[in-house]
């Protein structure tokens, strides 16, 4: 049962095409684009002391976490709300929080994908080291994503259509990319707006993803406060989720 | 012993009350029939049988379980088709049933299914791509493909047309004579009357009666009304002194007798002695529609 679900649920997400295609490629064109700049390979001062692919290459991960978090999961689940599907569903043996299940399921698959995708690409093409400390770019991984995915399914529980979940997790995914530091890198940007953005979901993993590719020490703060939202987030949404 | 028992079932929203006092017991093997207006607390009784509601006030009894604490085993037994579920467009109708299938120990066979559904050319189609019709035949094939003892199907045919209305009756009497008792939740009246064994009629969240369809017809107006052209001058005095006739009144040429039974033979034999023909002769009996406006004061729609 739960691998059929698993199953059709990744069939129903392919036919989708642009969103396999925006959370895979999207990142990965990025990588190449920079990557294959001329002089992409020095390490950059405004960059932190990375080089265009590394940097590039963390930056791609945070962004397809960001985009299964706050676009795909709010969009898909409120939908399947309002379609009446897990209504449907509650009226079958199976309960429809498997559904639920099954779909982080998927977005974790689709994260690691990514993930995968991008330190394998880069290592080939542009001989950009795997993270340096394994352990902690994992834990940044992991963290931010259950932080991101945590905040989707508040927006989830709380937006009444599909329509609406899609707008609320607009609302939240560009200023996240914006303090992230996707649009200027964090290095560029002015002090303050820097302190906030580094408390950020999206800003917190990235800057701690890119801490452990260079091999320096993750800052404990931003890990703890990683660790912290997806709980939080976590508990909000299983409050306040409707199944109708 | 009813295969389905509801008792003073009460259920409110806030300060809102859906369901004030609902009361009626269904038997293996019949189309019950839950009609009523909208918002007269019917998806609400349906949703408190599924389990899906707790009641606030009042027992139901389900196959003899208790919806709420016994739901696991009653969503192994019971089939529900809830009102406007849809499913992802892009799933293809053998996909959506296959998947529900492996909801269930032993379920129906999906292929059969869909075939006895009248789906076999659309098994491959997209739930997006289906008429109105198909997707409704869908969701009976969902409710269905647990082999439920008891299917309850909540406004089927809203937003059909005709003919496809007129199939889906079909196909509930067959699931019907294949032993499938059928809790079938309505606003329409012709729908009630073609289907249903008995049925409860329900308004502002009470049982106001609960009958046959002929039964329920029979209890607010045994009248009979004929209608028809004579083909010559008739003295109303000729009809008005039989015993049967209660009243007569002209529209244009047409004569509308009304009165009980026997009121047709009484009539005919009564023109016949006259040499009058009657044409375009008519006989009207009252309805259901007729008796729900005598038995909540307003119509349906």
């Amino acid at each position: 049962m739960l691998a059929k679900l698993t199953y059709l649920e990744l069939k129903l997400l392919a036919r989708e095409i642009i969103v396999p295609a925006v959370v895979l490629l999207l990142p990965l064109a990025l990588l190449l684009g920079f990557g294959f700049q001329p002089g992409a390979n020095k390490a950059q001062h405004d960059l932190g002391g990375q080089t265009a692919p590394e940097y590039m290459a963390a930056l791609g991960v945070g962004i397809a976490v960001t985009i299964l978090g706050l676009s795909i999961l709010p969009t898909t689940l409120a939908g399947y709300r309002e379609k009446g599907v897990l209504r449907r569903m509650a009226t079958t043996p199976v309960r429809p929080a498997y559904l639920l299940m099954v779909q982080l399921l998927i977005y974790v698959a689709m994260a690691i994908a990514a993930v995968t995708i991008l330190i394998v690409t880069a290592r080939i093409l542009f001989g950009t080291p795997v993270p340096e400390r394994f352990p902690a770019f994992l834990a940044a991984f992991v963290l931010g994503m259950g932080a991101l995915f945590g905040i989707g399914l508040v927006i989830a529980a709380v937006a009444p259509s599909s329509k609406a979940g899609t707008g609320i997790g607009m609302l939240l995914f560009f200023p996240s990319l914006f303090l992230g530091g996707v649009y200027i890198p964090r290095e560029q940007m002015p002090g303050a707006l820097r302190a906030v953005g580094d408390y950020t979901p999206l800003g917190a993993t990235l800057k701690t993803m890119r801490d452990a590719w260079m091999g320096s020490e993750p800052r404990l703060v931003q890990l703890a406060i990683m660790a912290a939202y997806a709980p939080a987030a976590g508990l909000v949404a299983a409050k306040t989720f409707r199944w109708e | 012993m009813p295969v389905i028992d509801v008792r003073n079932l009460h259920k409110r929203y806030g300060a809102k009350v859906a369901v004030e006092d609902v009361s009626f017991a269904v038997e293996e093997g019949e189309i019950f029939g839950v009609l009523g207006p909208n918002g007269a607390g019917k998806t609400t009784t349906v949703e408190c049988l599924a389990g899906l509601r707790a009641a606030d006030r009042g027992t139901v009894s389900v196959l003899g379980l208790d919806p709420r604490r016994d739901r696991a085993e009653l969503t192994r037994r019971l089939g529900v088709q809830l009102q406007a579920s849809r499913l992802p467009d892009k799933m293809k109708v053998r996909e959506a049933v296959e998947l529900y299938a492996s909801f269930y120990d032993r379920p129906a066979a999906p292929g059969r299914l869909i075939e006895e559904l009248g789906l076999a050319d659309q098994r491959d189609t997209r739930f997006g791509r289906l008429s109105g019709g198909q997707q409704q035949r869908v969701s009976i094939a969902l409710a269905l493909v647990g082999d439920p003892r008891i299917a309850v199907l909540d406004e089927l045919t809203t937003g059909l047309d005709p003919q496809a209305r007129r199939d889906t009756w079909r196909l509930i009497e067959d699931v019907r004579d294949r032993g499938v008792t059928i809790v079938l939740v309505t606003h329409f009246m012709e729908e009630a009357e073609r289907l249903c064994d008995r049925l409860a009629i329900i308004d502002a969240g009470r049982v106001v009666a609960i009958d046959t369809p002929s039964g329920l017809v029979a209890r607010v107006s045994p009248e009979q009304r004929v209608r028809f052209r004579p083909s010559a001058p008739l003295d109303d005095h000729l009809l008005r002194d039989l015993p049967e006739v209660r009243t007569v009144t002209r529209t244009g040429g047409q004569v509308v007798v009304t009165g009980t039974d026997g009121l047709l033979q009484a009539l005919t034999s009564v023109l016949a002695r006259n040499h009058i023909i009657a044409a375009d002769l008519r006989v009207e009996q009252s309805s259901l529609d007729d008796a729900f406006v005598a038995l909540t004061g307003r119509t349906l729609d």
